[in-house]
């Protein structure tokens, strides 16, 4: 089983967002960055199906600057086999000019599955995954939190509106992972070691323009400071007095 | 280029809330954009879902353009996305339009792909700057707001429920069929739904959440019964959707969902930077929690410092009252 895991170098979700000088991205300085949290789940997949079959490769894919070569160590400590950067000075913000890159790289390489995390905690498309799998041709399921293969065939549970649906569907595939699929394995010192000497292809990502231009990035209004209106229940009518006739919300 | 095509979306037969606010913004986008530009709304479902599309033009729509397949009666993946793009295609649209909802998180981006026009997701905001469409959206689970502009002839872009408050513009609306392109490659085979009435998180106009402050699963029959009364759905805080207590479906921050309702109570919840980064933008915050210096407080519009056992049932009693009343 040949199995693509993409992968996203993002910022720790603890990181105190500060704007950097040109107004429109993230101060990176002192920023801790790591693998997207839901790619994680995609990466652990990808291993265990791999294993399940009893052999095959499982390849990291990372489109980013060159620090995102540490964001696909992290996925070969875990034990994939090798990755591949796709090198862009920068993250567009069109997701569909990366979702191109990413289709041009994985168009020939024979993988039974794709794999992605459900959206990257930066940006928060949810775009990529499924605009891969509409440019590879291949079906494409979101946000799956159980998976079961079948010779060449994929059950997958999906989180849809108001419960949740049982898909079934031919490989090879695209799925983009949810949490909950799996627990994400740390990597052993041993698998670190291993990861040092695991092939990374480094090349230029076939980005074409982006056609999507961050004009500008702030912080968010601060929200008028609230007021605590008392301790214990009584307090209570008088926050639903307030509810209903200042904040007009009941 | 003034034309704007908005994708409704139904259940059971019946239009969602999130449709008419994507009708709304689709309209007041085409007049933005001058030119006298038709909105068009897409609404597709099983055979008879016409008669829910009759009503789009109290808010703006000029046309309502209908897709029925027995497949479409829920969200279907491929078929949404071949039939919303060939109608897309046809139309010379600038713009189309779709809810950021679980649904239309799945299909805007098969939509742009098939496009090929650039996306903006989850927007809490359109406009238009030198004949160019702009969207603000919450980044970075809402620690930051990013202003996007996009260079297509044509985009397409995902709107935040509840953020496009509909208002009335009277419209022609006049329903017309067109074809349904049913293709699928993904086939479902069962679907297991939850509770009848659960509202999704995302798209709720009230939330209610929980934390570890409720200090046990079992508690939050606390929390389902204040939302029942408020008609809220219930959400979670990362703590205990990591701790097994309720499902990540629920979770509200960074790594779950970001939410903008109307009311947002937060009951045992410190207020740890991912989550207020979910939940900030809710219109008004409530925050019940015993430690008065919780970072809760800091965003909360009314605080109630105490014990979230005596004080939530009382809640509940009230909210009861007040609405019967």
């Amino acid at each position: 089983m040949k199995i693509a895991v993409c992968i996203k170098r993002v910022p720790d979700t603890e990181t105190r967002v500060r704007i950097a000088a040109d107004g429109a991205s993230i101060d990176e300085s002192g920023v801790k960055f790591i693998v997207g949290p839901y790619d994680e789940f995609a990466v652990e997949e990808a291993l265990q199906r791999r294993d399940q079959a009893g052999g095959g490769e499982v390849v990291a894919v990372a489109l980013g600057p060159d620090a995102a070569q540490e964001t696909i160590r992290s996925a070969l400590a875990m034990g994939a086999d090798r990755g591949v950067l796709l090198k862009a000075d920068r993250i567009p913000a069109d997701a569909l000019a990366v979702a191109k890159a990413l289709a041009a790289e994985l168009k020939d390489g024979g993988y039974d599955l794709v794999l992605f995390g459900k959206m990257a905690v930066d940006d928060y498309h949810h775009a990529v995954g499924p605009m891969t799998a509409e440019l590879l041709g291949l079906p494409c399921v979101t946000a799956v939190s159980k998976l079961a293969l079948e010779g060449g065939k994929g059950v997958a549970e999906r989180e849809i509106e108001g419960g949740l649906e049982v898909v079934e569907f031919a490989l090879p595939a695209v799925l983009t992972a949810e949490k909950g699929l799996n627990t994400p394995r740390y990597p052993a010192l041993k698998g670190i070691m291993a990861a040092k000497k695991k092939p990374v292809e480094v090349k230029p990502a076939a980005l074409g323009e982006s056609r999507v231009a961050v004009q500008s990035l702030a912080l968010p209004p601060e929200r008028k400071a609230g007021r605590i209106l008392g301790e214990g229940p009584d307090v209570v009518p008088e926050l639903v007095r307030l509810l209903r006739t200042e904040a007009k919300v009941l | 280029m003034a034309n704007v095509l908005a994708v409704t979306e139904q259940r059971d037969g019946a239009l969602r809330k999130t449709s008419r606010e994507v009708v709304w913004a689709a309209r007041q986008l085409a007049d933005a954009l001058g030119g006298g530009g038709t909105v068009d709304a897409l609404v597709l479902g099983a055979p008879g879902v016409d008669a829910a599309g009759s009503k789009l033009g109290e808010v703006g729509a000029d046309r309502v353009l209908v897709a029925e397949d027995a497949s479409f009666a829920r969200y279907a993946p491929d078929g949404y996305a071949a039939t919303a793009a060939a109608v897309a295609k046809a139309g010379g649209y600038g713009a189309v339009l779709v809810a950021a909802t679980a649904g239309g998180k799945d299909l805007a981006p098969r939509l742009a792909a098939r496009l090929d026009a650039p996306l903006a997701s989850d927007v809490t905001g359109v406009g238009i700057e030198g004949g160019k469409l702009t969207a603000t959206r919450p980044v970075y689970a809402g620690k930051a707001i990013q202003l996007l502009r996009l260079d297509a002839p044509l985009a397409v872009v995902s709107l935040r429920p509840n953020t496009f408050v509909p208002g009335s513009a009277a419209r022609g609306g006049a329903v017309s069929k067109v074809a349904a392109s049913a293709v699928s490659r993904v086939t479902v085979r069962e679907v297991k739904a939850a509770e009848q009435g659960t509202l999704d998180v995302a798209e709720a106009s009230v939330v209610v959440s929980g934390g570890r402050g409720l200090k046990g699963p079992e508690h939050f029959a606390l929390i389902e019964n204040l939302a029942k009364a408020l008609g809220a759905a219930v959400g979670a805080s990362r703590a205990v959707v990591d701790a097994g207590w309720r499902p990540h479906a629920e979770q509200v921050g960074q790594t779950g969902k970001t939410v903008s309702p109307q009311l947002y109570v937060a009951v045992g919840i410190s207020g740890a930077i991912q989550h207020l980064a979910g939940m900030r933008t809710a219109k008004t915050i409530v925050a019940i929690n015993k430690d008065k210096d919780a970072p809760i407080f800091q965003v909360a519009d009314y605080g109630v410092v105490g014990d979230l056992f005596e004080i939530v049932p009382r809640l509940t009693d009230e909210v009861a009252k007040a609405k019967a009343g």
